[in-house]
C-alpha cells in the first residue's frame, strides 16, 4: 500500500519535474477550483471575481485557469490533480468540501502550492485561508436589532456547523445588545445554493413575523422574496446583491478574497510562498461590509458604520464578555475575548437564542 | 414522401448501429454548440474524445476512466435486468446512498479495530443496504400495486436527507471540529478500499463490476432467471402461462439493482470518496439509467456504454479546465448522448419508406 502510494506520487513528480522545467519562462499559472457555478452571484462568483482581480494585477505573467462546480469528493480530487498535471503552480480550492481532497492532492505534486479556503488542514505545500465572517455579522446584529419593528430577526442558516453557528451568535449578540427584546427565529436550508428552498425559508420567516431577513446561503432569492413581501429588510451574503438596494437589502457582507489571491500569487513568483493559517476579517478588507443604504435611519447607520470602523481597526472583538452559553453557563468572563480555537469549533449557542442545534 | 413503416422484426443492424450513430450524432451537435460558445469544436470534442485515452496524461486519466465507470456500469447491469422486465427502478441514486450509508455505519462501529475482515463486512453490509432500500418500492407494488417509478424516484430524496443527516449527526467524525461528514474511510487500513496496482485504478468496485458484467452475461443467456426475465419484458401473458410469478419477478429485479446500486455506494465511499458527506452523491444512479440504455440492456454494451460515459466526464473535465467550456455544456453533450440514443432508436423498430405507399 505504501509502495504503491510512493510509486505513483514518483511517477507523478517526474512527469511534473519535467513539466516544470519546461514551464519556467512561461507565466506562472494560478488554479481555482469552484464547488458552483461562477454566475451563482454569490460564494462562488466573489471567488472568480478574485481569479480576475488575480488576472488584472499581473497581467501576462499569469495565466489563470478554472473548473466549476466541481462535486465535492473523487471527483474533486481529480479535478485539482489534473490541473496540477498541467502545470499548475498553485492551486486554490474554494470549498470546505475539497479538503481531504486536496490534501490527497498536496502528497501526491510536492512541487505545486495548494491553498484550500475554510478548512483545517495544512501541509508543507498547503496552506489554509478563510474569513472572519462573523465580523460582518456583528454589524448586520446590530443594525437588525434597531430596525426591527416585531422583534423578530429570520436567519436563514445552511448547515450547522461552525461556521454558521458562529454567525448567528455573532448576529444575535449584537441585536440583543442594541434591542433586548429581540428574537431570532431560524431555518436551517441544508443547502449553500438552492434559490427554490431559500424563498421559501425567506416566505415562511415573514410569515411568522420576521421584518429582517438574514441569510447565510448564497443566492439573492430571499431578497425577491423580501421585496415581494414589502417593508422587510435584507442583507447581501457572499456578494454585495446590489440590485436590491436600497430596500429591501440595506446592507452585505462581501467576499473579498482578491487582495490575498493577488498576494499569494505573488508570492509564488516570488519563490517565498510559505504554509500558512490566514483568517483575515474587515481589518484587511477580506470581510466587506457593502454600503449601508438610506432605508435605515442616519443614527443607526452612523453607529453600525462606527462598530465596523472599531473591528476593523482592532479595538472591539465581536466576542467579548460576558457571555453565557445557551444552557446559562459562562463561556467569556467579563472583558475576555474569544479565543480562535474555540470560535473554529464553535458548537452551541449563545444565552438567549431558543431552538437546539440540529444533529 | 417519406413514412415509417414498422417493421415486422427489430432490425439487428440497428441495434448495433443505434448507439454509434447516437455517439457520432451527439458529435456533430455538439461541436455547432461548442463553435455557438466561440470554441474550437475541434479541439473540445478531441479534448474530451482523445486526450483522456491517448494524450499527454493519458496515464493519468486512464485509470480516472475505470475509477468513474465501476459504478456507473455495477449500477447500469443492476437496472438493465429490470428495465427488460419492465420493472422500471428509476431510484439507483437512492440505493447507492443508503448502500455507502449502511456499509460505513458497520465499519465505523468498529473503528479503530485493525483487521482486514472488516472491509468484507462492510461490503455485505453495503449490499444489504441498497437491497432494503430496493425492496421497499418493490414490496409497495407487489401488496398495493404502487408505482415503483415515483416510489423509488422519491425514495432518492429521502436517502439524500438520510445522508446529509447522518454526516451532521450519527456518523460525524468527532476529529472533524464539528464539521459534517465522517471519518476518512479510505486512509484507515482496515476499512480502505485501495488501489489493488499501482497507477491502474483498479479498485474493488472495478472487480465487482466486471464480475457482474459476466454473471449477468451468464444469467441472461444461460439461467433460467434470464430467460424468465427476458420472456417477461417480450409478453407478460406469455410469461404468466410459462409460470412466472410477476410479483417474484418484481422483488427479484428490485433486490438486485439496489444490491448492486448499495455495493457500488460503498466501494465509492471506501475508496475514491472516502467519506461520508452531505453531499455524497453526485448522481451516478441516474447517469446509470442513461448507460443502461445506451448498452442496450446487454451486459457487454454497458461495459463500453460506461466506458463511453467516463469518457465525457473526464474529458469534459479537461475541456473545462483547458479549454474553459463551461461545466452545463458538458451535461449537455451527455443529455444530447440519450437523446440521439432514443430517437436513433426509432430505426431499429421502424423503416424509412420513400415514395408513395402502394394501395395493399
Amino acid at each position: 500500500m505504501i509502495f504503491t502510494r510512493r510509486a505513483v506520487a514518483a511517477i507523478l513528480a517526474s512527469t511534473l519535474a519535467t513539466g516544470a522545467a519546461a514551464q519556467d519562462d512561461g507565466p506562472t499559472r494560478v488554479g481555482f477550483i469552484y464547488v458552483g457555478p461562477v454566475g451563482d452571484g454569490g460564494w462562488t462568483y466573489e471567488h472568480d471575481q478574485g481569479r480576475l482581480a488575480v488576472e488584472e494585477e499581473f497581467g501576462d505573467a499569469v495565466e489563470t485557469v478554472y473548473v466549476e462546480s466541481v462535486p465535492e469528493g473523487a471527483d474533486a480530487q481529480r479535478a485539482i490533480e489534473q490541473m496540477a498535471l498541467q502545470g499548475a503552480d498553485l492551486i486554490f480550492t474554494t470549498s470546505f468540501g475539497f479538503m481531504d481532497p486536496t490534501v490527497a492532492a498536496a502528497e501526491k505534486f510536492p512541487d505545486v502550492k495548494f491553498e484550500h479556503a475554510t478548512g483545517y488542514k495544512t501541509a508543507d505545500n498547503l496552506s489554509i485561508y478563510s474569513a472572519r465572517f462573523y465580523e460582518g455579522r456583528a454589524v448586520q446584529g446590530h443594525i437588525a436589532g434597531q430596525i426591527t419593528e416585531s422583534n423578530i430577526v429570520g436567519y436563514i442558516a445552511s448547515f450547522p456547523i461552525p461556521e454558521v453557528i458562529r454567525g448567528i451568535n455573532a448576529a444575535y449578540l449584537h441585536a440583543q445588545e442594541v434591542n433586548p427584546d429581540v428574537e431570532f427565529k431560524i431555518i436551517w436550508a441544508y443547502t449553500w445554493f438552492d434559490p427554490a428552498k431559500e424563498a421559501d425559508a425567506a416566505t415562511t420567516l415573514i410569515e411568522q413575523g420576521a421584518d429582517v431577513i438574514l441569510q447565510h446561503t448564497d443566492s439573492t432569492a430571499p431578497q425577491a422574496a423580501a421585496e415581494a413581501a414589502g417593508n422587510v429588510y435584507t442583507f447581501g451574503q457572499a456578494s454585495d446583491m446590489s440590485e436590491y438596494a436600497p430596500m429591501p437589502r440595506v446592507s452585505s457582507i462581501i467576499d473579498n478574497w482578491a487582495p490575498y489571491y493577488i498576494e499569494r500569487t505573488q508570492a509564488v513568483i516570488d519563490g517565498t510562498w510559505e504554509t500558512s493559517d490566514r483568517w483575515d476579517g474587515i481589518d484587511t478588507g477580506m470581510v466587506g461590509i457593502g454600503e449601508i443604504t438610506d432605508a435605515i435611519p442616519a443614527e443607526v447607520k452612523a453607529s453600525a458604520e462606527d462598530l465596523r470602523d472599531r473591528i476593523g481597526a482592532g479595538e472591539y472583538h465581536p466576542f467579548t464578555g460576558p457571555i453565557n452559553r445557551q444552557d446559562g453557563s459562562v463561556w467569556l468572563e467579563e472583558g475576555e475575548t474569544a479565543d480562535d480555537e474555540t470560535l473554529l469549533s464553535m458548537d452551541f449557542y449563545v444565552e438567549g437564542l431558543t431552538g437546539t442545534i440540529p444533529e | 414522401m417519406i413514412a415509417l413503416e414498422k417493421r415486422p422484426q427489430p432490425s439487428t443492424i440497428w441495434v448495433y448501429l443505434a448507439p454509434l450513430l447516437a455517439v457520432v450524432l451527439t458529435m456533430i451537435v455538439g461541436g455547432i454548440l461548442f463553435a455557438a460558445l466561440g470554441k474550437n469544436p475541434i479541439s473540445v470534442i478531441s479534448a474530451i474524445f482523445y486526450e483522456p485515452l491517448f494524450g499527454e496524461f493519458a496515464f493519468y486519466y486512464r485509470p480516472q476512466l475505470l475509477v468513474k465507470a465501476a459504478p456507473l456500469i455495477l449500477i447500469a447491469i443492476g437496472l438493465s435486468f429490470g428495465f427488460r422486465a419492465g420493472v422500471w427502478n428509476i431510484g439507483a441514486e437512492g440505493q447507492y446512498i443508503v448502500g455507502a450509508i449502511t456499509g460505513a455505519a458497520v465499519g465505523l462501529a468498529l473503528y479503530p479495530a485493525e483487521t482486514r475482515l472488516i472491509f468484507p463486512l462492510m461490503v455485505v453490509a453495503g449490499a444489504l443496504g441498497g437491497w432494503a432500500w430496493g425492496m421497499i418500492p418493490g414490496l409497495l407494488k407487489v401488496k398495493f400495486g404502487a408505482n415503483e417509478i415515483l416510489v423509488s424516484l422519491m425514495l432518492v430524496y429521502v436517502a439524500e436527507q438520510l445522508v446529509a443527516a447522518m454526516a451532521l449527526g450519527p456518523l460525524r467524525s468527532p476529529e472533524g471540529r464539528g464539521f459534517p461528514g465522517s471519518r476518512n474511510l479510505s486512509q484507515w487500513a482496515s476499512s480502505a478500499n485501495p488501489e489493488l496496482m499501482a497507477g491502474t485504478g483498479v479498485h474493488w468496485g472495478v472487480v465487482a463490476a466486471l464480475i457482474a458484467v459476466i454473471f449477468a452475461y451468464i444469467t441472461l443467456s444461460r439461467h433460467i432467471f434470464g430467460f424468465q426475465v427476458r420472456l417477461t419484458g417480450q409478453s407478460p401473458r406469455a410469461a404468466r402461462f410459462a409460470g412466472v410469478n410477476p410479483g417474484r419477478m418484481v422483488l427479484a429485479c428490485m433486490g438486485i439493482s439496489g444490491a448492486l446500486a448499495g455495493l457500488a455506494g460503498l466501494f465509492e465511499v471506501t475508496g475514491p470518496s472516502g467519506q461520508i458527506t452531505i453531499d455524497f452523491n453526485v448522481g451516478y444512479g441516474f447517469t446509470a439509467i442513461i448507460v443502461a440504455f445506451l448498452g442496450r440492456l446487454h451486459p457487454v454494451g454497458i461495459l463500453l456504454a460506461g466506458g463511453l460515459m467516463a469518457l465525457t466526464y473526464i474529458g469534459g473535465e479537461i475541456a473545462q479546465s483547458n479549454l474553459g467550456l463551461p461545466g452545463a455544456a458538458v451535461q449537455l453533450l451527455q443529455g444530447m448522448l440519450l437523446f440521439f440514443l432514443l430517437a436513433v432508436d426509432v430505426m431499429t423498430n421502424y423503416r424509412l419508406r420513400v415514395g408513395t405507399r402502394e394501395v395493399a
